[in-house]
């Protein structure tokens, strides 16, 4: 497969004083062009924190502590903090985590496009620049009038697409979209999400999601990773993983999904999600786990391959 | 306690300004020690000296030890500061919550005094009252004197922080729970602010204590009483520049300098705890 | 016998903004059940919850507590209402003072309301209501809420409402900041009170899927007014009203068939909805012309349903009182 992004042992720590924190714990994963992946899990999982490391946008107290991550051939971490720069936009975009109360309020919308083409050298002319945002515009679903608007003008759905339009003005390979609706309601929600779909196909790009809606995963994402306590615990096609997941955390995480089948089946997960300055030894799940034994408590399990394209980390997959 | 030391660390200002108030205040006790005040009295020594063993500060005109001017003047500025700080910070407090709790036409009152009082120059307001007082002030009513403005500025920013602690989700909460108007105030919203709280006082020292010196200088202080601001009204009064009796400025303005300093280092220290975004990362 | 809440043709406006519009309804809490309110964000149903509560005045209409009217309420009145009727709010973060020890917000209402005669028995009360929703006390007590997860903060609030033994609890979006994982198990514990302690609740959420999961009843709300109304199962199961078709069908499932995107292209614009006609006819696929220039009411399609739409309008128009009619208890589900 012609990976567009390689992740290879990614480790992220924030200094605690009490302690260093593994935000990102010996992470590995690839994209192949064109293709939809997802990361999944809850708060403190690290899907965040990983997103942002891929940018190398971790500010201090936090450090990427090793790990390499190529970009379709290029090693990111040999780039100096300008090709960093206009790496970010331009070759990986991001849609942050409500990036639509990030837009500018006193700015319209095409400036605000028009500042991330002007970052990168990008500078049009007015009439060039008009036809640029109107057709950006056009393949966010949005109409050329909504150029002119101010951010409060816009509904909720709008300005996070007008915030995807401003992520594909350069035509990057790769967008990395954290929570994109986790603020929108759910009809709001699948208009953005088409967004995105048609955006991928007409760019040609991959897209990484991240959030925890395993819904959303199972209708949007082609495969799908599961994060955990830091670590990357099952990765698979995302029909695989809702037929058969391998990881008891997974299962658990569909499992805990409320269905509209049939009422009073929710469940959740018994007990915490463990602090990450405060891991359990061995398996970061096994105090939650209903399979756990004895050599759970102390083997941390490694990533293994348990079928085609399909990895889990745990001693019975 | 290791929690405390290592948060001082950080918090350089601090220790900087408690440091600087610490050492004045060494200073004033030692000096008690060292000095007989009443010599800080006219006719208690050769006049016009400069700074020697016998006279570590020298003295000045009327004959007073400049050593033991500054050990007995220095606490009295510095009360009169305190003074009219606690009594301005306490009332402007008061006014503050209840303003900003009840809302309506209270706050509109207490709103509309402090913004009148606070567009008319305090200097000019503050002389006025100074003039008009017959017989000499003493230290206690120079005090009350400064008092009588120090709460407009405290009650307009305590009110603003009281305005948006108020909507918070704890207190309606509390209002939930059967708790009331008063009980809400004193419970809830009080020790939230106590660390603004803290530093508005110390601002409002430092005003106060500025405002004395502002009085003292323009001869309007206690006469009598050898504060750091009469101090400088006699240096003026005596020409004591042009003449080129330095040792008898010199004193009063380092230590002024000294007040203001730790003053000044101590309500950027507060701030930083009462704002937590000011605050570094570890 | 009289309802214990009763909201009576309550209006709400903000300025130029209605956030509720002529909504009545009843909680008899002699059947105690719960009911959902489900909307997106600007449906009201955070206004309707506030308004209940008592919290913010209504601009039309009246609320009733037991008959009387809550905004002239005695003192005593005021405090009999105030522990029947109790809150769990959205956000755990906000609602601990950062001052106090967790411990506060159990001993401040056990305190003002006189729970308990001694200190040891108002002790043993909040420990009991601790256990209720599934925490242990130890863990809990003489901790500061920053060293509590989201989850667990949520749970103290419902055991702070719990304490007070109210009538009826009204909880606006009470899961929605917490995990996933932990969701089903605060929900568990509320429908435990419904079904154990006899505690009504009303359940505010955007989530239909956790709405369908713990309620009995459910009123689907749209830009300020009620678009359907009635027994869970009939409303998520066939529902009526255009609007909660679209909310069902926009919720992406679990499964391998992957049929929910489709391509939507340009936003549809149709005309805004006029001051008097349906909220819902510029999205509507099946709008009629009469939709444009009336607000429909709500028409009593079933014994326990009702919709607000004309397509309905051979069935018998619902009279205002008899919303609580529609939210009778329907068979409790049990949790896992």
């Amino acid at each position: 497969m012609n990976a567009i992004l390689k992740v290879e042992g990614l480790c992220v720590a924030f200094d605690h004083p009490l302690g260093m924190v593994h935000a990102v714990d010996d992470v590995s994963f690839s994209l192949a062009a064109n293709e939809r992946l997802g990361l999944a899990g809850e708060s403190g999982s690290g899907k965040s924190t990983m997103a942002l490391s891929i940018l190398r946008m971790i500010k201090p107290p936090g450090r990427i502590l090793g790990g390499r991550v190529e970009l379709d051939g290029v090693e990111l971490s040999a780039l100096d903090q300008e090709g960093m720069r206009r790496l970010r936009l331009a070759g990986i975009a991001m849609v942050p985590q409500g990036s639509m109360n990030s837009l500018n309020p006193v700015m319209r919308i095409q400036a605000q496009i028009a500042d991330a083409l002007a970052d990168h050298g990008v500078k049009l002319g007015s009439g060039a620049l008009e036809a640029r945002v109107a057709e950006l515009l056009r393949t966010v679903g949005l109409r050329p009038e909504v150029a002119r608007m101010f951010p409060h003008e816009l509904s909720g759905g709008m300005k996070q697409r007008a915030c995807i339009a401003i992520a594909i003005c350069l035509r990057p390979k790769v967008i990395i979209a954290d929570e994109p609706t986790s603020a929108l309601d759910v009809v709001v929600q699948r208009q953005v999400m088409e967004t995105l779909a048609r955006v991928q196909r007409d760019l040609g790009c991959a897209i990484i999601l991240v959030g925890h809606d395993m819904g959303l995963m199972a209708q949007f994402v082609d495969r799908l990773g599961v994060m955990y306590a830091g670590r990357l615990v099952e990765v698979a096609p995302i029909g695989e993983i809702i037929t058969r997941p391998r990881h008891p955390y997974t299962q658990a995480l569909i499992s805990s999904l409320p269905s509209l089948e049939a009422r009073g089946t929710m469940q959740g997960i018994p007990g915490l999600a463990p602090l990450l300055r405060d891991l359990p030894p061995g398996c970061a799940f096994h105090p939650r786990c209903p399979m756990a034994e004895a050599r759970c408590r102390t083997d941390k399990p490694a990533v293994r391959d348990v079928g085609p394209g399909q990895q889990a980390a745990c001693h019975f997959a | 306690m290791q929690a405390v030391l290592r948060y001082l660390r950080r918090n350089l200002s601090l220790v900087l300004g408690s440091g600087l108030l610490l050492f004045l205040l060494a200073f004033i006790v030692v000096g008690h020690f060292i000095v007989d005040v009443e010599d800080a009295r006219a006719l208690s020594a050769r006049p016009l000296q400069p700074p020697s063993w016998r006279y570590p500060f020298g003295t000045d005109r009327q004959g007073r030890d400049l050593l033991a001017v500054m050990v007995a003047g220095t606490p009295l500025t510095l009360r009169i500061g305190f003074i009219a700080g606690i009594l301005g910070v306490g009332i402007g407090t008061v006014l503050a919550f209840v303003a900003a709790y009840y809302r309506g036409t209270v706050d509109t009152i207490i709103r509309g005094i402090a913004d009148i009082g606070l567009t008319v120059p305090g200097l000019l307001i503050l002389i006025i009252i100074a003039v008009s007082i017959r017989g000499g002030l003493t230290v206690n009513q120079m005090a009350l004197v400064v008092a009588s403005l120090a709460w407009l500025h405290p009650t307009r920013t305590i009110r603003a922080q009281v305005l948006s602690l108020r909507e918070r989700g704890y207190v309606e909460i509390a209002r939930m729970s059967g708790m009331s108007g008063p009980g809400i105030i004193f419970l809830e919203l009080m020790p939230n602010l106590l660390p603004y709280l803290a530093a508005t006082l110390v601002n409002a020292v430092s005003t106060a204590i500025l405002a004395s010196i502002g009085l003292e200088v323009l001869g309007l202080g206690p006469i009598d009483a050898p504060t750091l601001g009469m101090t400088l009204y006699w240096v003026n009064f005596n020409a004591a520049m042009i003449n080129g009796w330095w040792w008898w400025w010199t004193a009063p303005t380092v230590i002024i300098l000294l007040v203001f300093l730790g003053l000044f280092f101590v309500t950027v220290g507060l701030d930083e705890i009462a704002n937590p975004r000011l605050r570094r990362s570890a | 016998m009289t309802a214990l809440l009763e909201a009576r043709h309550v209006t709400k406006r903000y300025g130029d903004n209605t956030a509720l519009s002529g909504l009545s309804m009843a909680i008899n809490t002699d059947r105690p059940s719960i009911t959902a309110v489900v909307g997106e964000s600007g449906s009201g149903k955070t206004t309707l919850a506030r308004i209940i509560l008592g919290l913010t005045p209504p601009s039309e209409g009246q609320v009733l507590y037991q008959g009387q009217d809550t905004a002239h309420l005695s003192g005593e009145q005021r405090r009999a209402f105030r522990r029947d009727v109790q809150a769990v709010f959205q956000d755990p973060y906000e609602v601990y003072n950062p001052f106090y020890r967790v411990d506060h917000v159990l001993t401040t209402p056990v305190r003002n309301f006189k729970l308990a005669a001694t200190r040891a028995e108002g002790r043993r009360l909040i420990e009991q209501s601790l256990r209720a929703v599934g925490l242990r006390p130890e863990e809990i007590l003489g901790r500061f809420p920053h060293q509590l997860s989201g989850g667990q903060r949520q749970r103290i609030m419902v055991a702070r409402a719990v304490l007070m033994k109210p009538k009826l609890i009204v909880a606006d979006e009470p899961v929605s900041m917490v995990d996933a994982s932990l969701r089903a198990t605060i929900l568990g514990s509320l429908r435990k009170l419904t079904d154990e302690m006899g505690i009504s609740i009303i359940y505010i959420t955007h989530d239909l899927a956790t709405a369908y999961q713990v309620s009995d009843n459910i009123l689907v709300m749209y830009r300020a007014c009620v678009a359907e109304a009635g027994e869970v199962e009939r409303v998520v199961k066939h529902p009526e009203h255009p609007y909660t078709r679209l909310l069902i069908s926009s919720i992406p499932k679990v499964s391998t068939t992957r049929d929910w995107l489709e391509d939507d292209g340009v936003e549809k614009v149709r005309a805004l909805p006029g001051a008097h006609g349906c909220r819902f006819v510029d999205r509507c696929p099946v709008a009629m012309d009469r939709c444009a220039t009336a607000l429909p009411p709500l028409y009593r399609t079933e014994a326990q349903r009702a919709t607000a739409c004309f397509r309905y309008a051979d069935s018998p128009e619902l009279h205002a009182g008899a919303m609580d009619e529609v939210l009778a208890e329907a068979k409790a589900p049990t949790l896992a």
